[in-house]
């Protein structure tokens, strides 16, 4: 167990490659609560919500999630998250643990004239993931919700073991699943009988080592690691979350400008052609000139090589530019490939 | 549960003695510690190395850690099937798993170490 931003977590229970390819090849199960729920309600939620975020909230409808960023006025990031629309003027802010008192705070600062009401709520929701290819048969089996017929990010309310539970089709692992959410008191009812369902199908409880390994692997963004306010949203190739015809938000005159003029910098992945494992902080070199440190690196369990992210100047982002990476004092060969490093098969 | 003839570092690496050589891993400990290993930087052959000095590297999906050596001595062999199955290392650590082969510089250096019931009782202290 590990100490994560105040919670107690787990970094694995049979093994990180086991766990991550459980995830791939059948179903994982994480607990996710350490995540913050904040609420926007009220008759300005929306227009509040597009004020604060680049992609188009109005597009949203009960009960459907996306996923968008909380910007600053440079277009950089102050979270990643997901917004759920619960109801009219009802929404919920899925962020991260790192960031739930900050992008509290934020929200809060940046009210102004508009009519809502915040709260947050993270102390009440528990959350758990549910993700791989057996995940929705596993799930099935125990609610009455129709989950076939679930849109990716759409969710609905339901019921597991007689509580109640919001089941979303999102996940941050590259994979088909769900994440489930509640207020119950007795969460660990959901997540055992869960795990005694899944069974048959080699359904492994996952924790913190392979959630890493596995996001990484399908591109999924880390903020602190790979995103941060000192990255904007186009530098970090999300440039399809921002909407700019839905109007001005916080950033848009910034992003605007960075589009039009082209990014002078680009997050790139890259494999390690020689021998060892990137990790966060080492030094990236093109033609022996240090330009950049590795933001997210591992070895990944399915593709079976080392991989990471990391920002280069525009002109050495050209898939199969060599690059090099300082691991530990020695120089290791790697080149730039295409993202995503994995993209599931559509089945 | 630890082989009697080996002796152990509190870095939990592991030395077993065979006339002048001795061959060198890291405890079972150690492995299940580290997780799933997936690169091993091994030495040279020839290289010298300090009594407790660090030798190599073992990478596990998660974390780096630097192994050292529980004597001094000199590299003789290394155990290059770690390169392209460094899992051997959770497998086997006390056997297919070892790492490197050195000519012992001083034998009395192993009087420092632990043995395997010691190690064993130095492991359950260690547990609080």
């Amino acid at each position: 167990m590990i100490e994560f931003f105040g919670w107690n977590m787990p970094v694995e229970f049979k093994g990180i490659i086991d766990e991550h390819m459980a995830v791939r090849k059948k179903a994982g199960l994480f607990d996710v609560s350490h995540m913050g729920e904040i609420s926007v309600k009220g008759p300005e939620a929306l227009e509040f919500l597009q004020y604060l975020t680049p992609n188009d909230v109005s597009r949203l409808f009960p009960i459907k999630a996306q996923y968008t960023a909380l910007t600053t006025v440079k277009g950089t990031f102050v979270d990643d998250l997901l917004i759920y629309c619960l109801g009219e003027n009802d929404y919920l802010l899925v962020v991260n643990a790192a960031n739930t008192e900050k992008d509290y705070e934020w929200i809060l600062s940046h009210k102004r004239e508009f009519n809502v009401r915040m709260e947050n709520e993270s102390d009440c929701y528990t959350q758990m993931a549910l993700q791989g290819p057996k995940a929705l048969e596993i799930l099935q089996s125990l609610t009455e919700l129709k989950l076939e017929e679930m849109k990716m990010f759409g969710a609905g309310w339901g019921s597991i073991a007689g509580e109640e539970v919001l089941i979303s089709r999102t996940g941050y692992t590259g994979e088909d699943g769900f994440e489930i959410y509640t207020l119950s008191l007795k969460p660990e009812r959901i997540y055992n009988l869960i795990l005694k369902s899944g069974k048959p199908f080699r359904l492994l409880p996952v924790g913190l080592g392979a959630r890493d390994t596995l996001r990484l692997e399908a591109t999924l963004l880390l903020y602190g690691n790979d995103i941060d306010d000192t990255t904007t949203v186009l530098e970090a190739g999300l440039g399809w979350l921002v909407k700019f015809k839905k109007g001005d938000f916080l950033g848009s005159t910034a992003l605007l400008k960075q589009k039009e003029k082209g990014v002078k910098r680009k997050i790139v992945g890259f494999e390690i052609t020689g021998r060892g494992i990137a990790r966060s902080h080492y030094p990236v070199y093109v033609q022996g000139e240090k330009l950049s440190e590795v933001t997210s690196g591992t070895y990944s369990p399915y593709l079976k090589k080392s991989i990471g992210l990391t920002y280069l100047p525009i002109e050495f982002t050209e898939v199969g530019t060599e690059i090099t990476i300082d691991i530990r004092g020695k120089l290791i060969p790697a080149k730039i490939i295409p993202l995503p490093f994995y993209k599931r098969e559509k089945s | 549960m630890y082989p009697d003839d080996f002796f152990f570092a509190e870095s939990h690496e592991w030395i077993k003695i065979q006339g002048d050589t001795g061959t060198i891993g890291i405890s079972d400990f150690a492995q299940k510690q580290l997780g799933d290993v997936v690169y091993v930087e091994l030495p040279e052959v020839g290289a010298v190395f300090g009594f407790h000095q660090s030798f190599g590297v073992v990478e596990s999906v998660k974390a780096v850690s630097d192994i050292y050596s529980p004597v001094a001595g000199e590299v003789v062999e290394v155990n290059s099937g770690l390169n392209d199955s460094p899992e051997l290392l959770n497998e086997d650590p006390h056997g297919k798993g070892w790492i490197m082969k050195i000519k012992v510089k001083d034998e009395s250096e192993l009087q420092k170490l632990m043995s395997a019931s010691e190690y064993e009782k130095f492991l359950e202290s260690q547990e609080d």
